[in-house]
């Protein structure tokens, strides 16, 4: 294998083939973005009727009505923040316990079944999540966990209602096993890269194992959690099928997580083979448009997050 | 690092009913009576025409069945896409299939404005349901103002006075009332909003007629088997199915009060009595919906599945093969929908749709029906 040639003064000079190369991989790379630009488009063109009809007002209106067509998305919105938070409470702090197990502290023969096992369960598409959810989850917690949890919180309104196994809380626990793996397999990857020259280091200076995770393998990954988390939350914002399996589907904004709400993902996956309005369709396309925004926004702030993590610790992933 | 990836198949179980028929070779077979007064198609005779139609979801497996069988009449097959009723008519007025479907009848001026025409092709029923311990499906009767209060959201203990006037000699539990609702747009909506909107001044003025409204309590299942495991779920809960479901699930349903009073069970026969007793006559269009209608035995909650088409064919030779279909589905289908707890239409009615066809449909000025 040769060597690549260093790119700037002799790339005029390449062979027809490595202009090909360049031509193509750049191409490759455009597209994406371009593809990116059209969704933006296509997703404000054909939401335009309901943005110009509703304006601000949709984000912060819960009015939902198909029938005399006055739409708004905050339920929407909210659903899809708190059934997310839910999720990322649950998820972080377990993903990184397991990760830093499979990776410090198991010996091989027990980390390596459990590692193909996250990776399996990564793997399952979300819908059967949400049939278990339906099926087996629900009633559990109808059952046992939501009981359980008024009878220790009762007075909380968080707590409030029939327990039904079905709602805001079950929908975001779901959505935690779902994105348990994925933030899961990529902590792991990231805790292994950590040099074990620098671990060594620290446990020579008498530092505990612990003590050594927190100051050592945390600090030095630090950046590399951050992008596993956001990684989670970003699939846990648009997440659709195991959502609207357990969610309840009212466009109703409740200050219990037993009772049942909406995220835009949900509502989208529900309402839009049957919306044969235009100023429905368009309505519906617009909270796309906003999901769009929020992931937008979600991996701005992922990026500005990392970046600064990363000259603060200076060194590190 | 590589991660495994699994891939794990969905099967897509599409209920075709006929599994144990060994259709017989079916292109071999010489077309029969169904087309051979068509002299529209004789110069096209050995090549089969595929039908393309779209639309509802909640006659997919019966439209399914009939094709399957069909197919072994003259070789026709059929590509039916059940993207549900908005898409079908989206399609139709695209041109873009041969034949469009929708569980709700489009307005006559709709119908117009593009030059469509709509016949009834099925029906069905809409049945509420309840977990309800120790009552017995059929057990409890609601009168027309409690169902409409229960889905407002105002009767909210299944042993309030309202219900118990009704069922003085049903013992009524103290549990709370939950109702469960379609989360996703659907015809099963349609047709049950509209009732409630007939028999209820408060339901129209609040909520409305819609494939989804702004429901004023409850939670959302998705799809009839969503509202079927929620119901089957929550103690004291009411939601509504499509009839098939509530057999299918052995889910418990309720009597209700019909136009004349009466309370009557859910049965291919009240479907009946309420499409016989409708005046399909005098609704231009077949704008009609079958809720509510008049009959000692009619169940109120009772629709029909329509079918598009134009009235100016561009392709005389597949509409009359569409129009064939139809006429044989008609004619030979109504035990397989019986079999699938469908309705099928009255004879009276199917005349009517025969004198639609050959009065509308037509290609460069011609009938293509006679």
């Amino acid at each position: 294998m040769k060597m690549p040639r260093k790119q700037g003064s002799n790339a005029s000079k390449s062979p027809l083939g490595d202009v090909l190369y360049n031509v193509f991989t750049r191409g490759a790379a455009g597209v994406v973005i371009l593809i990116a630009i059209g969704i933006v488009f296509s997703l404000a063109g054909n939401s335009w009727p309901a943005i110009e009809k509703f304006g601000a007002h949709f984000l912060v209106d819960t009015t939902w009505n198909p029938v005399i067509f006055e739409f708004g998305a905050l339920s929407s919105i909210a659903g899809t923040i708190v059934s997310t938070i839910i999720a990322m409470i649950i998820a972080v702090p377990l993903s990184v316990i397991i990760a830093f197990f499979l990776v410090e502290l198991a010996h091989p023969w027990l980390s390596k079944p459990i590692g193909y096992a996250i990776e399996l369960l990564a793997a399952v598409p979300s819908i059967i999540y949400g049939m278990w959810g339906l099926f087996v989850f629900a009633p559990f917690m109808a059952d046992h966990i939501q009981p359980a949890l008024q009878g220790w919180f009762g007075k909380l309104p968080l707590f409030e209602g029939p327990p039904m196994g079905i709602g805001m809380l079950s929908a975001g626990i779901i959505l935690a096993l779902m994105i348990l793996p994925f933030i899961t397999a990529v902590m792991r990857d990231v805790f292994r890269m950590v040099p074990s020259v620098v671990k060594e280091a620290s446990f020579g200076m008498g530092s505990t194992t612990l003590e050594t995770a927190q100051n050592v393998t945390v600090k030095y990954g630090f950046s590399g959690l951050l992008g596993a988390v956001f990684l989670g939350l970003g699939r846990a914002v648009g997440e659709t099928m195991a959502v609207t399996f357990v969610i309840g589907n009212s466009h109703d904004i409740s200050a219990s997580l037993f009772a049942a709400g909406n995220t835009i993902a949900s509502t989208l996956a529900n309402e839009f083979t049957e919306a044969a309005e235009p100023l429905y369709m368009s309505a519906l396309i617009e909270l796309g448009l906003v999901l769009f925004v929020m992931t937008l926004v979600i991996q701005i702030l992922a990026q500005w997050w990392i970046g600064r993590t990363q000259k603060k610790a200076g060194a590190g992933l | 690092m590589k991660i495994i990836k699994l891939s794990i198949a969905t099967v897509l179980m599409l209920i075709m009913g006929c599994g144990k028929q060994t259709p017989p070779k079916a292109n071999q077979e010489a077309p029969k009576s169904a087309t051979s007064d068509a002299s529209a198609t004789a110069d096209t005779p050995s090549e089969p025409i595929t039908l393309t139609g779209a639309g509802a979801t909640f006659p997919f497996p019966i439209y399914s069945k009939w094709a399957h069988a069909y197919k072994n009449v003259n070789g026709t097959k059929l590509n039916y896409q059940s993207i549900g009723s908005g898409g079908g008519i989206a399609q139709i007025k695209a041109k873009t299939v041969a034949f469009g479907a929708s569980d709700a009848p489009l307005k006559p001026e709709e119908l117009d404005e593009v030059g469509l025409i709509q016949f009834p092709m099925i029906m069905g029923g809409v049945v509420p349901v309840v977990n309800l311990e120790d009552i017995a499906p059929g057990q409890l009767k609601l009168s027309q103002k409690v169902l409409a209060d229960i889905f407002l959201g105002k009767v909210k203990k299944w042993n309030d006075k309202a219900i118990a006037a009704d069922n003085p000699n049903v013992k009524l539990p103290d549990t709370d009332v939950s109702v469960v609702h379609r989360a996703d747009g659907s015809g099963t909506t349609w047709i049950f909003t509209n009732y409630l909107d007939k028999i209820s001044e408060e339901w129209k003025s609040k909520v409305g007629t819609g494939k989804s409204v702004e429901w004023p309590t409850g939670v959302g299942g998705k799809g009839n088997e969503g509202v079927a495991a929620y119901v089957q779920r929550i103690k004291g809960a009411i939601g509504y199915v499509e009839f098939a479901y509530a057999l299918q699930n052995k889910m418990s349903h309720v009597k209700l009060q019909n136009k004349d009073g009466n309370y009557v069970d859910p049965t291919i026969e009240s479907f009946q009595a309420a499409a016989a007793n409708a005046d399909w006559k005098n609704a231009p269009g077949f704008y009609l919906v079958l809720t509510e209608q008049p009959g000692a035995a009619s169940w109120p909650i009772t629709g029909a599945s329509f079918i598009l088409m134009y009235k100016n064919q561009d392709k005389p030779d597949v509409a009359k093969e569409a129009l064939n279909f139809f006429d044989w589905c008609f004619a030979n289908g109504a035990k397989a929908a019986t079999d699938l707890h469908y309705v099928p239409m009255p004879k009276e009615v199917v005349e009517l749709v025969h004198s639609l066809w050959k009065e509308n449909i037509q290609s460069g000025g011609k009938a293509i029906w006679e």
